[in-house]
């Protein structure tokens, strides 16, 4: 079979490939090779949407007994139905993925389930799990293969009691105590789930922050939020290894730069150290596509070191999100249309789904200074927002970083309920190369979380109204 | 059917000009022949007229862009103006009784009447940056026809009316008389329309127009910041760069252009502020008229660029005067002219120009800009100040015509109503002190040319002629030079060649 582009991987990436070839009429090909059959990739199986519906509906059930009385709602014997939980998610992952299904079917992208192993240039040969092979031929590869959970060495992963992402999305009970390895989205996401449901959660992270990517002031300000909520941290630490007892598992935890162990007893541990690129079994040494030391294909606007071979998303370089994969796979079939597709990895927003959230776009104050950049700051803390007052919810604050001279804005951080949505403001702005001044001055709704924005915009240039 | 805008040939050194200002604008009705856009070269400013008639569907080189000869400067459509007509006849019945399609046609209309159409301080040269409200013709309330006049204003170099971009109702005037204002600032505000009987088709038209091709400054959607950067420093948000994304203007860009424009004024040498003295019981303080000025800056500006010196001749006057005597009568008989000394000077500077070349040149940075044309600059004495008209091609002209000319740019000159391209980019100047009375001076160049031809007074003088001791009417005659370019020695043979075509004006005839 013959196709224009044959797209390797079905996650967010890929797919989003394969509706965009679609729609510029490209005869395009999409090659998945979970095991289910089912599309979206990680993201849509067991990343982004399990864990968003399991955060979201532990959230509902801590506010339930935790928040709902001070607003005068009681809800007396509040109890939790983990199976019902864990079934609605699952049913929100299986409406998806179908919807993905649709999508390839609406774009005339044929599908392929197996393993897809680049024979040569040009060439496909995709194993499917019944052992038969079919070749397809087309003049784009794309490689859109993801990436997999970063392994903890001398510390072996079974997904029942030392998990993964994976695993902690199907727990079946909540575990009296879990130790997430790893102080990232990740680890704090699943961290608050099951600590919401009934853990007792400890973070063991190697450096001396959470959220190391993220600015200083919104790792400072989060961990604070989360150690009130109940979460235990031991920062600067790193797990050594786990011994499995048949009641319980033994973490060893030692200071970060060696010293003495400490043993944690724990039920489950959670592995959330990062992911590394996915790109076993594709046959890149035969074909010459080049990679990094840590195994990160190389490319020059998503083209590989192969004429005819591209690759996106989490396999390449940039942030490791859904969000960037989909700008990805939609600029590199531009490109391969002769069109200018192209992605702004400054103006790709972060977000930690948390409570309250965490977002950020663009340059955090550590990267400026590192840079030399002068640049001026904003803040503004929902405290003095009059709708995160009325609604019990002041946690977290809006900081906004811009250049001193220009006013350009360079980065904005937001710790706060609805954070996710509310840096989309944001993003825009810096998409288009906007000024603190141009948030100052645009109208905001009253009473909203947004107007938070707008304050901390004002306040790069000192005039802050409401505080 | 569309017909494409293109740069005229300018002349024969010329090759590109620069847009000095649109007279129209994009989906603005034009009638062919009007002109529609105004280009600078470095020797004179052109207007190009409309190829045929229609609507400027297109403006594809914006003010300030350089362009070449024959590039496309827009586009003249038709479908635009079938529209438009379309949107005229839609606006006449709106009259009679609406029915639901027509209220929704009259609404429209009303919005376009309603709408408020900002007048303000046009550019009007490269180096002009402010102006002084004249007077205002128009009253706030007053109706007002499009392109009627409504102010005077007066810039460095000429004054200038301002007319009405739209008709309607003068709503608000923003600048009084005598105040100083910057080219792009408010000076009123037109209520376009007023009432819909005298407003004519006129709104419809435009609206119809917008909506078929956005003016340019629609399409250039300005976000908060640049808005008021843009609106305090006055600035053409036409003119300002935009880097982000798809072009638009960032508060960088923004703050950019009002930095290049404040840099513009700084460096633009003011008179010194000294420090107002008191003025004693017998003095009086007059403020220098901007004219007085510009003059000031110029000359002084002139002084500290060029190497300036003088080289004196004299010349016997006779010759000319003895053809001026014979032919006084006749010429003006046939030409309506009278026959003056200036045509003769003028000739015999052009002649005296060809053979040396550099005094017909310029100094452009390290470059010299040599001018095959022969543009020359008559100075001229007002009460209100010198002012400097260019008789263009001189060499092309008859000495009936370059009379006729001068004697035109003396009243104009006079009366206020010389017009700015008419005193921009001459190539070499001529300074009559004599019609003063004076004996000799060292006049100082009109830059950036290189070259200033002094006249002074006609006496009779006792010269030696063939070892005879006889009285002729002599003149002094001075050459201010740049000597950076001219060398003494060809500054000095123009002073003589120019001379000997005075004494011998069948030289310039036989073309020696």
């Amino acid at each position: 079979m013959t196709y224009d582009v044959i797209i390797i991987g079905a996650g967010p990436g890929g797919y989003n490939a394969a509706i965009r070839a679609g729609q510029l009429g490209l005869k395009a090909a999409i090659v998945e090779k979970r095991e289910n059959k089912k599309l979206g990739g990680t993201c849509l199986n067991v990343g982004c949407i399990p864990s968003k519906a399991l955060l979201h509906a532990s959230e509902l059930y801590e506010a339930a007994s935790a928040r709902l009385p001070a607003l005068g709602i009681r809800a007396e014997k509040v109890s939790l139905d983990l199976k019902q939980m864990l079934k609605q998610k699952d049913e929100a992952v299986e409406a998806l993925t179908k919807g993905v299904e649709f999508l390839m079917k609406k774009n005339k992208v044929d599908t392929f389930f197996g393993s897809g192993e680049i024979v040569e240039a040009g060439k496909v040969r995709v194993a499917g799990a019944d052992g038969k092979t079919t070749d397809l031929t087309a003049k784009h590869i794309i490689i859109a293969t993801g990436s997999e959970v970063a392994p903890l060495r001398g510390v072996e992963i079974d997904e029942e009691r030392i998990v993964s992402s994976t695993g902690a999305l199907s727990l079946s009970a909540a575990p009296k105590h879990l130790v997430v390895v790893g102080g990232g989205v990740i680890g704090l996401e699943l961290g608050s789930v099951w600590r919401r449901l009934g853990a007792k959660v400890t973070v063991v992270e190697f450096l001396d922050r959470i959220l190391p990517t993220m600015d200083g002031e919104v790792s400072k300000q989060f961990l604070r939020i989360l150690k009130k909520q109940g979460m235990a941290f031991r920062l600067s630490s790193k797990v050594a290894g786990v011994e499995k007892l048949k009641t319980k598992l033994k973490v060893a935890v030692e200071p970060a730069e060696g010293g003495e162990a400490e043993t944690i007893d724990a039920d489950v541990v959670l592995v959330a150290i990062g992911r590394r690129p996915h790109t076993a079994g594709l046959g890149l040494d035969r074909v010459g596509v080049k990679t990094d030391e840590r195994g990160f294909i190389l490319t020059d606007h998503f083209r590989t070191s192969v004429e005819g071979i591209w690759a996106i998303g989490d396999c390449i370089h940039g942030p490791m999100l859904a969000h960037k994969a989909e700008d990805d796979g939609v600029a590199c079939i531009e490109l391969i249309a002769g069109k200018a597709g192209h992605v702004n990895y400054d103006a790709v927003p972060n977000v930690v789904y948390t409570w309250p959230e965490v977002a950020s776009v663009g340059k955090t104050e550590e990267e400026l200074k590192e840079a030399g950049v002068a640049y001026k700051v904003g803040r503004f803390a929902f405290s003095a927002n009059s709708r995160a007052k009325t609604n019990h919810e002041t946690d977290g604050f809006v900081k906004i970083l811009a250049d001193a001279e220009t006013d350009r804005v360079l980065g904005c951080h937001i710790v706060g309920v609805d954070a996710g949505e509310l840096i989309a403001e944001a993003v825009s702005v810096i998409e288009f190369g906007g000024a603190s001044e141009d948030i100052a001055r645009t109208c905001h709704a009253h009473p909203t979380r947004s107007e938070a924005v707008r304050q901390a915009a004002m306040g790069v240039e000192g005039w802050t109204m409401q505080a | 059917m569309a017909t494409e805008i293109r740069v005229p040939a300018l002349g024969e050194s010329v090759t590109e000009a620069t847009i000095a200002r649109w007279l129209k604008k994009e989906g603005e009705n034009v009638a062919a022949d009007e002109p529609l856009v105004e280009l600078e070269t470095d020797k004179v400013s052109v207007e190009v007229p409309a190829p045929s008639t229609g609507v400027l569907s297109k403006i594809s080189a914006k003010e300030g862009d350089t362009v070449e000869v024959d590039a496309v400067l827009g586009m003249i459509g038709e479908a635009a103006a079938k529209a438009a007509r379309k949107e005229k006849s839609a606006g006449k019945d709106e009259k009679a009784p609406a029915g639901e399609g027509r209220s929704k046609a009259g609404a429209k209309k009303q919005a376009v009447a309603g709408r408020t159409v900002e007048v303000r301080v046009p550019q009007s040269g490269e180096s002009v940056t402010e102006a002084e409200v004249g007077e205002w013709l128009k009253k706030e309330g007053d109706r007002v026809e499009a392109d009627e006049p409504i102010v005077s204003l007066e810039t460095d170099k000429a004054s200038m009316e301002v007319p009405a971009p739209a008709a309607g109702i003068i709503r608000k005037i923003a600048a009084k008389e005598g105040e100083t204002v910057e080219v792009g600032a408010l000076l009123a505000e037109i209520e376009a329309g007023g009432d819909g009987a005298a407003a004519k088709e006129e709104p419809a038209l435009r609206a119809a127009a917008e909506r078929a091709a956005p003016a340019p400054s629609a399409g250039k959607p300005l976000s908060p910041a640049p808005r008021r950067i843009i609106g305090e420093y006055a600035l053409d948000p036409a003119a300002v760069e935009g880097t982000g994304k798809d072009g638009r203007i960032t508060k960088a860009d923004a703050l950019a252009a009002a930095k290049a424009k404040d840099g513009a004024k700084a460096r633009a040498p003011e008179p010194a502020p000294a420090p107002a003295r008191e003025t004693g019981p017998r003095e009086e303080r007059v403020k220098m008229s901007r004219l007085r000025q510009t003059i000031a800056r110029r000359l002084k500006e002139a002084q500290q660029t060029a190497a300036m010196l003088t080289t004196f001749n004299d010349v016997d006057m006779s010759a000319v005067m003895a053809l001026r005597g014979e032919y006084k009568e006749l010429f003006e008989k046939k030409h309506g002219v009278k026959l003056g000394f200036m045509s003769f000077f003028v000739k015999a500077c052009v002649h005296a120009l060809k053979e040396i070349p550099e005094v017909n040149a310029e100094i452009d940075g390290t470059d010299i800009i040599y001018k095959n044309h022969y543009d020359i600059g008559v100075a001229v004495g007002t009460d209100r100040g010198l002012v400097v008209p260019v008789v263009r091609d001189a060499d092309a002209k008859s000495l009936a015509a370059i009379e006729a000319e001068i004697a035109d740019f003396g009243r104009r000159a006079r009366d206020g109503s010389l017009k700015l391209e008419e005193m921009q980019g001459g190539t070499f100047t001529i300074s009559n002190g004599g019609v003063y009375g004076s004996l000799l001076s060292t006049p100082i160049l009109n830059a950036p040319q290189s070259g200033i031809l002094g006249m002074h007074r006609i006496e009779e003088r006792p010269v030696a002629r063939d070892g005879q001791v006889v009285v002729r009417p002599m003149m002094y005659l001075a050459l201010s030079y740049d000597h950076r370019i001219v060398d003494g020695k060809g500054a000095v043979t123009f002073l003589v060649r120019v001379k000997e075509n005075l004494e011998d004006p069948q030289r310039l005839l036989l073309d020696l």
